[in-house]
């Protein structure tokens, strides 16, 4: 433990200085405040930057039938040769095999292209709701928040088995549509496509809703009272005032969709087919599959570097908004 | 069961399983087994605690792969688990198993010196693992949908019905489910070209693909558990699956009284002959109780109940006397000479091999 004494010098020097008393206790402040702060690093350097780079470090290592199933393993006992052993083993060979190979590209793209028009679709229908949560009466706002939330009160798990039953041959989707003559014979839901879409709008709605919902309640409302006023039609008004005020939730919304859909391994492994796979899945195969430790690592850090992008956008706007806001 | 769940079901039981707080429970003896799924009479595990005073701890996992991804990871928590013979010996060259203690089981006496012969090739000198149950790789079907697809005296004796893509397509309609399993699939479409089961040329791997991504239209679904069920309960009409596991199939369609006829059928080409064995990990924390679990099973009535109730064949010839008429005598659970010099038997590959083989496998499950 140092922190004591740097902070014992800063005040000593304070005090030459001959600052306040008010000073001071600020000074001290910062230290807890510092602490605060210390804590969130802490936890990204223990749960983030340390998995990480073990991830990384074994994705430039080369599959073996041993225990644990990979080489070189960094052994310190051999000293200074053994370190460098262990980094002459090191090869970027698994990075050149997921280029060189399709699968790979394409359960990424397979990946993008799913996330990209489910969040598309989940903003189609998430903007309307959580407009019409925002507008309506302020003693039924609790309850249409809560009906929102509700489904977190199930396990993800089983609300996608739930989903099974309903898309299987002879499950309630199929006999609706038969009941109401919506169709002749009944079509194939459950490891298609459809299914997938299905899933993954359906688990992420809340997402897209509640940050879209939270801008449009803080909404001044006396701006659209102005609009009126000057002559502008409700529909322009919501398309000049409403939509860019909400700019900042949709954002949100799309990246808290669009981020986890990329890596979702539970909806397309139980409602989709085995004919095309997203990168969870490509992942999982290669851990679980064919235990190809060092394949599966590289294929995680590409995931990473390819969810880092929207990440740093999303900072980004957010850094923005803050600037305007305060 | 699906295999996410069955994951996060082995990870919690590997985790509890790990805790040393669950172990010492006053004293309370436990051993946790790692089993392929419908693959015991629990009758056997209950007996086995009240003999004992073993607390046995159950999990399944429905292929060798995620049996071998939990034990290369090392502290799987595990005491006894059951890897197939090319698994086994790949996994006794990483060092994953400990010599068994053949003080501590005095019933392999029991053991059927053939089936132990044919294990030593992948366990030189049976030091570490027994014979649990053996069976093949073959075709279960639904009696009357195939008489409904290929006529009232189409026979299922042949690959041709999995093989030729035009007689498959026949069974899309009602259902065709297959292994998910590279090590089962590919060497049976090596042998029906007339390649070498066991080859590891890459050339071979690819005819081998080719001709199972023609049939890969007609296939609902690759899994390696799914279909017991299916099949009993009319899901699907057609797997290419396990022996023992398509005769609990037809055993529990008959219990049901659906009237859901199923049949196993093993090709006259030949079919792969698998033997699954019990071995005891390096890293396991209860070795006197696996020991004691595993000369348990292989007492002749212990090893009779098994076969009796998960129709497989087990590689204790003292428990034959103690089996079922109808089991012992099903050509398709005991073969008879004949059928035997026709099965073969597949080899533990090497980790590059091993890739190429999954990598292929991939390609035809996404049909690519």
């Amino acid at each position: 433990m140092t922190a004591p004494r740097p902070s014992a010098t800063h005040d000593d020097r304070l005090s030459y200085e001959g600052l306040s008393c008010e000073r001071r206790a600020y000074e001290r402040r910062s230290w807890g405040q510092r602490l605060v702060i210390l804590i969130p690093y802490l936890w990204l350097g223990v749960f983030f930057v340390v998995p990480f780079l073990i991830v990384f470090k074994i994705s430039l290592s080369q599959l073996a039938t041993a225990l644990p199933p990979y080489l070189p393993i960094l052994d310190l006992s051999g000293g200074i040769d053994g370190v460098s052993q262990f980094f002459a083993g090191l090869s970027f060979d698994n990075y050149a095999r997921l280029v060189g190979d399709t699968l790979y590209l394409s359960s990424y793209g397979r990946s993008v292209f799913i996330a990209l028009t489910s969040t598309a679709i989940l903003l189609v229908i998430g903007f309307p709701i959580a407009y019409a949560m925002a507008r309506a009466p302020r003693r039924w706002q609790g309850v249409l928040f809560m009906l929102v939330v509700l489904p977190f009160w199930t396990s993800f798990l089983i609300r996608v088995y739930a989903w099974m039953t309903i898309l299987q041959h002879d499950g309630l989707l199929n006999h609706l549509l038969l009941t109401f003559g919506i169709v002749a014979a009944p079509p194939v839901w459950l490891a298609t496509d459809s299914a997938v879409f299905i899933g993954v709008v359906y688990a992420y709605l809340p997402f897209m809703v509640l940050p879209i919902y939270a801008t449009l309640e803080r909404m001044d409302e006396s701006l659209l009272e102005a609009a009126a006023d000057l002559g502008c039609p409700r529909w322009k008004s919501f398309w000049l005032v409403t939509v860019p005020l909400a700019l900042p939730g949709v954002a949100a919304g799309a990246l808290l969709c669009f981020i986890p859909i990329v890596g979702e391994f539970v909806i397309p492994d139980l409602l989709g087919g085995s004919g095309t796979m997203m990168i969870g899945q490509t992942l999982w195969m290669e851990f679980f599959g064919n235990r190809d430790w060092p394949a599966a690592s590289a294929v995680a850090v590409v995931l990473l570097g390819i969810l880092i992008g929207p990440l740093v956008i999303y900072q980004h706007l957010q850094a923005r908004r803050l600037e305007r806001g305060g | 069961m699906h295999r996410v769940l069955i994951a996060l079901i082995c990870i919690v039981a590997a985790a509890l399983g790990a805790s040393p707080l669950a172990a010492q429970q006053k004293g309370q003896r436990i051993l946790n087994v790692y089993n392929w799924s419908d693959y015991v009479d629990p009758a056997v595990l209950e007996e086995f605690t009240k003999q004992t005073g073993i607390k046995v701890r159950y999990d399944t996992f429905d292929t060798n792969d995620m049996l071998e991804a939990k034990l290369l990871a090392g502290r799987s928590g595990y005491d006894v688990v059951a890897p197939t013979g090319y698994f086994l010996e790949r996994q006794i060259k990483a060092g994953i198993f400990q010599r068994l203690d053949k003080s501590r089981l005095p019933n392999l006496v029991h053991l059927w010196p053939e089936v132990s012969q044919r294990l030593a090739k992948y366990d030189p000198g049976n030091l570490h693992a027994v014979n649990y149950m053996w069976g093949t790789t073959g075709i279960g079907y639904n009696v009357a949908k195939v008489r409904e697809a290929l006529g009232a005296n189409a026979a299922i004796d042949s690959w041709d019905v999995v093989f030729k893509s035009e007689i498959l397509a026949r069974f899309k309609g009602c259902g065709v489910h297959m292994l998910d399993s590279a090590d089962d699939i590919l060497p049976a479409a090596l042998r029906y070209l007339g390649l070498d089961p066991n080859s590891t040329r890459e050339a071979d791997f690819q005819k081998a693909a080719d001709l199972l991504i023609a049939i890969r239209p007609s296939v609902r679904k690759f899994h390696s558990s799914e279909y017991l069920n299916a099949l009993a309960t009319g899901e699907i009409c057609f797997a290419v699956g396990f022996s023992g596991d398509v005769k609990q199939a037809q055993k529990r369609a008959a219990e049901a009284k659906s009237g859901v006829q199923i049949a196993y059928s093993i090709p006259n080409e030949g079919a792969q002959l698998w033997f699954d064995n019990l071995a005891i990990p390096r890293d396991a924390k209860n070795v006197a109780e696996a020991h004691a679990f595993i000369n348990f099973l292989q007492a002749p009535e212990v090893a009779a109940r098994n076969s009796n109730f998960i129709s497989y064949a087990n590689g204790n010839l003292a428990s034959q006397k103690f089996i079922n008429r109808e089991i012992l005598e099903d050509r398709t659970i005991y073969p008879d000479a004949a059928m035997m010099s026709k099965l073969y038997t597949v080899n533990a590959h090497s980790a590059a091999t091993v890739r190429i083989l999954n990598r292929t496998w991939t390609r035809i499950k996404t049909g690519r």
